[in-house]
């Protein structure tokens, strides 16, 4: 019988009872004996010279402990912040790589960019010394969006003369061409994958603080990767060895992508702390949260699809320009690129995949990774065009691509955009969604909604990812400046319960529980005796963090191999005491035994042998046991499944209300399957947001215009439907757990289903011109009374 | 926020008296206006007088043919309440719909009517029904009270008390709501009184406004049809990143003609 706690298992989660009841510990609920609080003085303008800073009237207010500007900070000699990967133009230059400084010198370039912070002994104080400071702005002409930095109405930095970050390409260009000039359908269609802020339920927060004794800065954090930010603030911004740096990221209120990179306030705080030696807390507010948090996505791409006369795909090119934002933030150039076009292949065998990508800096906060990064942005491209080119052609759009899938007995797969493909079965999970949400019935419901005055449509979206980041020899090719490997170490104690520690990061994705029902299936041990700790450069080895749909796929393949060495040296352990030979040993449901005896030692006695080791092997082994590995993956995972959404749009109002939503996934194996199908409908939830809700508006002035829920539309319960989700097994082939990774992949997914549903129902009613996202009520039922 | 000295009223005299008497006074009703306008530090008062809890502000009385509604009832009182849904159910509609629970239990009519949102909803109900605005000084009739954008005639200092809702024969209230804040993009009352056809609409101009063609068609033939031709101008109307003055136009007519279905 398989165990209740094990793999497979729907275990309620470990981590859940200290959430719903208060008891959680997040950064703000931490607080330093002496503790002080910084405000930052942020520019109100988006692109302005800084004439001059005067802080004096500031400094003499009551409670200001110090205030520091951009020129404090160039004096001691910090550093601006790092960009965790390069990107090289076509023409083999490097990217124009901006300094990105932590308070402003010289310029501001966005709305809410730091110029000062003021450190206090209460947060009102603060505030009030902060909106003290005087300074002198030399508003210039700013460039709001990519088509206005195109335009040169203003210039950003001196190195990027046309505001062009680079102009990279993915393929051979005129192949494309001439694969296109020969295609009996060439389909184009423009695409804008609209700007959104990831608006996790906790705000970031920073406190610094260094012990005068020891020598030790330390910096709280809301972080989903602490051990990067002590890399890149430590080694880059403030010249701290990793001995004296410890970064702790306790509980996290979601981060989205958006807690991943390395900001300016945490190593301001860090760096402060030291000076005035004092700890101080930063907390972002809300409106603080929609102006600096990096935001996702802001692509805009023209892409063409040729087929043959039978709707075989022959060639895809794809145009896109990205939007940076102001600054480089730390993996923001690699979000448009190799997380992007590599996957414009999508679930098709489509011979000759061309990309060309621009990047532009704009008068807008930075742009990073944002749930599923880059990978959303090439579902949405693909399974758009494969959409409009079912209509175009006239064929079933589930028939197209079907037509056109990898079959299951193509793996490995190499794809004409640089990634081997390594396990998939796409027809299953088109058939699955299909069933679910009974396709064969949707002729007589749309007939239905047409006859109450509603349009009906529906639209699929077979996507593929590229998980389990990554094999640090491939990324380090490509530009990255970090290796993606993780680290597990899984401590022993004497009397048989288990402590591990993993360098990923929990913000939500339930690892407390995933993780340690990988153990109890491992060791037998119940789950109640395991716990899963993260979060703190001083105790855990080190990390890579959470993103990338790598916790369990990388981290839970370094744990895998921890538990064999555990075992390992547990089997030779038990064939001591059972005086046998340890390769005769079997271990199995906690209890080591020897085949055809009725030999047996439970694990807990192994455990208490190895430190009690009265009875012991000792000149083979050492006493204790507690083992550690490093896994650097072999290759990326490549989950993937079909969603299809089916709206119904009131054509009086234009409002489109989503009718049903179904998910057909391959994440490979599953650990727990109830922690999957939340991921999942947390997923959806944020890409049916995309698609129907969410858009970030900047003002041509690069004025930020949706700076709070009044204006920021996020997806709330009353927007979507039950969502019917399930999943398919084809088990990942190269990592230990054979596990793929879901956290990513209903924002990936659902927007092209759900605006291919829309324009699919808009198409019936005659408009044809292709509607962006947000689908919004106002812009749906503006293209219905152009039409 | 900016420090303020909080005081509670014990009654509508004192809180009169109290704010008369700060440098900067102001008063309080639910709050889920003035508190987050406090909190981004956009207003700066000396004193906050808090009116919420008043005894003599709450309560709802149906009576004589019209629904008296203490200014500090929360919106979760009128939504359900028996009394208010019996005589005229329109108004709970409209109160079920403000906000979520936690600003339906602390927000309260008066404060919304006194702070006159352009999208804030009772403004709609209130001109919709003919109501009568009663304050410690004087009866307002609904017609005058809605002076603007964040206007009302109120004098400075003076308070809502109640708002008496004369029962009509027939209402409804039809929302569009913004898909951000779920304020009204354009909200419309449709009633039919005893001296006619009442149309309200809030949301889509600078302060609620009647739809006087409208009544005219509705007061003619009450029927959804009776409004099919009638045009609403986008002249003056609001426009934003939700919505064009156009659509807002267009959306008046559509509320409307679902309001008179509505109203059965």
């Amino acid at each position: 019988m398989p165990r209740d706690d094990g793999i497979g298992a729907s275990v309620r989660r470990k981590e859940d009872f200290r959430f719903v009841t208060g008891q959680g510990s997040y950064t703000d609920d931490l607080n330093r004996q002496g503790q002080t609080y910084a405000a930052f003085v942020r520019s109100p303008h988006a692109h302005a010279t800084l004439n001059s800073v005067n802080t004096s009237a500031a400094a003499a207010m009551d409670g200001v402990v110090a205030i520091f500007t951009g020129q404090d900070l160039l004096d001691a000699e910090v550093n601006g912040l790092p960009c965790g990967w390069q990107v090289h133009s076509k023409d083999g230059e490097p990217m124009v790589e901006p300094a990105h400084p932590a308070l402003a010198q010289g310029k501001v370039r966005y709305v809410g960019d730091a110029v000062a912070v003021v450190i206090a002994e209460t947060l009102g104080q603060a505030r009030a010394a902060a909106e003290a400071v005087e300074v002198d702005y030399g508003v210039l002409p700013a460039v709001g969006n990519m088509t206005a930095a195109k335009s040169g109405k203003a210039q950003l930095f001196e190195e990027a003369p046309n505001n062009q970050c680079y102009d990279w390409e993915l393929g051979d260009e005129a192949e494309i061409d001439a694969a296109m000039a020969k295609a009996a359908h060439v389909v184009e269609l423009p695409l804008v994958n609209n700007r959104l802020i990831a608006n996790p339920i906790e705000p970031r927060v920073a406190i610094g603080d260094y012990d005068t004794a020891t020598g030790e800065h330390t910096l709280f954090t809301t972080s989903q990767n602490p051990h990067v930010i002590r890399l890149l603030m430590g080694a880059f911004v403030l010249g701290l060895p990793e001995h004296k740096l410890r970064v702790v990221a306790p509980d996290v209120g979601g981060g989205f992508g958006t807690k991943i990179f390395h900001y300016a306030e945490e190593a301001i705080v860090t760096w402060a702390a030291a000076k005035v030696r004092r700890p101080i807390k930063w907390t972002s507010d809300r409106s603080e949260a929609f102006m600096t948090d990096a935001h996702g996505r802001d692509h805009e791409t023209v892409a063409k699809l040729g087929l043959d006369a039978d709707g075989e795909f022959l060639a895809l090119k794809v145009q896109t320009d990205a939007n940076m934002g102001a600054y480089l933030s730390t993996f923001a150039p690699a979000v448009p690129t190799y997380l992007y076009a590599t996957l414009l292949a999508g679930q098709y065998t489509t011979p000759l995949v061309y990309a060309n990508v621009r990047a532009w800096f704009t008068n807008t906060v930075p742009v990073d990774a944002y749930r599923g990064a880059g990978r959303p942005e090439a579902t949405y491209v693909i399974e758009r065009i494969v959409e409009e080119a079912a209509r175009q052609i006239g064929m079933d759009p589930a028939d197209l691509r079907a037509k056109n899938f990898i079959s299951p007995d193509a793996f490995p797969y190499q794809t004409p955009v640089a990634l081997e493909y390594d396990s998939g079965n796409y027809a299953g999970t088109l058939e699955m969604a299909k069933q679910a949400i009974n396709y064969d019935g949707f002729a007589a419901r749309q007939a239905a909604s047409k006859a109450a005055g509603k349009l009906r449509g529906i639209g699929f979206s077979a996507y593929i990812e590229a998980c389990g980041i990554a094999p640090s020899a491939v990324v380090g090719s490509l530009g990255a400046r970090a290796g993606l490997y993780e680290v597990a170490n899984v401590r022993v104690h004497p009397t048989g319960s288990v402590t591990m520690h993993t360098g990923t990061h929990s913000h939500g994705q339930g690892h407390e529980t995933t993780f340690a029902q990988v153990i109890a299936e491992r060791l037998g041990v119940p789950i109640e005796n395991v716990d899963v700790v993260h979060g703190d450069t001083n105790n855990i080895p080190f990390g890579m963090g959470t993103y990338g749909s790598r916790s369990l796929a990388v981290g839970g393949s370094a744990l895998a191999k921890a538990l064999d060495k555990v075992e390992a040296k547990a089997k030779k352990i038990a064939a001591h005491l059972m005086e046998a030979s340890d390769t005769d040993v079997e271990f199995k449901d906690g209890q080591f035994t020897i085949a055809g005896t009725d030999k047996s030692v439970a694990f807990g006695d192994v455990a208490l042998t190895a430190y009690v080791p009265h009875n012991f092997p000792h000149d083979e082994l050492e006493p204790g046991l507690e083992e550690q590995a490093f896994y650097d993956p072999a290759n990326f995972t490549f989950p993937a499944g079909c969603h299809i959404a089916e709206v119904e749009i009131d054509p009086e109002t234009g409002t489109v209300t989503l009718a049903n939503f179904v998910a057909a996934d391959d994440f490979g194996n599953i650990v727990n399957p109830m922690i999957v199908e939340g991921q999942v409908h947390g997923g959806i939830a944020q890409g049916v947001g995309q698609a129907l809700l969410e858009g970030c508006v900047y003002d041509e002035d690069g004025q930020l215009v949706t700076g709070s829920y009044m204006d920021y539309a996020m997806p709330r319960a009353d927007n979507l439907p039950n969502f019917t989700v399930d999943t398919q097994v084809t088990p990942c082939p190269h990592n230990p757990l054979g596990v793929k990774g879901c956290g990513e992949a209903g924002a990936i997914a659902a927007p092209a289903a759900v605006m291919n549903a829309v324009t699919g129902a808009l198409r019936a009613a005659g408009v044809t011109k292709p509607i962006d996202m947000p689908a919004t009520p106002s812009k749906v039922w503006a293209a219905l009374h152009a039409s | 926020m900016y420090e303020f000295n909080y005081q509670k009223a014990g009654s509508v005299a004192d809180a009169a008296a109290k704010v008369a008497g700060a440098d900067d006074g102001t008063l309080m009703a639910g709050g889920m206006t003035l508190i987050p306008t406090l909190k981004q530090r956009l207003a700066m008062p000396s004193d906050v007088v808090d009116i919420g809890q008043l005894a003599d502000l709450q309560g709802i009385s149906v009576a004589g043919g019209k629904v008296s509604i203490g200014s500090m009832t929360t919106h979760d009182t009128v939504a359900n309440s028996a009394d208010v849904k019996g005589a005229i159910p329109a108004l709970t509609v409209l109160a079920s719909g403000i906000g979520d629970p936690m600003v339906r239990n602390r927000g309260t009519m008066g404060g919304s009517v006194a702070n006159n949102d352009p999208a804030a909803d009772y403004p709609g109900a209130v001109l919709g029904l003919g109501a009568t605005v009663v304050t410690d000084k004087r009866e307002i009739a609904g017609d005058d009270f809605f002076t603007g954008m964040f206007e009302t005639a109120l004098d400075e200092g003076e308070i809502i008390t109640r708002i008496d809702f004369p029962v009509p024969t027939k209402a409804a209230y039809t929302k569009f709501p913004n898909p951000a804040s779920r304020y009204a993009i354009v909200g419309v009352f449709v009633a039919q009184t005893a001296d006619g056809v009442r149309v309200a609409v809030t949301g889509a101009g600078g302060t609620a406004f009647r739809a006087t063609e409208m009544e005219a068609a509705l007061n003619a033939n009450f029927s959804p049809s009776a409004l099919d031709g009638i045009s609403v101008s986008a002249d003056g109307l609001n426009k934003d990143i939700h919505a064009s003055a156009e659509y807002r136009a267009h959306l008046i007519g559509v509320m409307a003609k679902r309001a008179v279905a509505a109203c059965g």
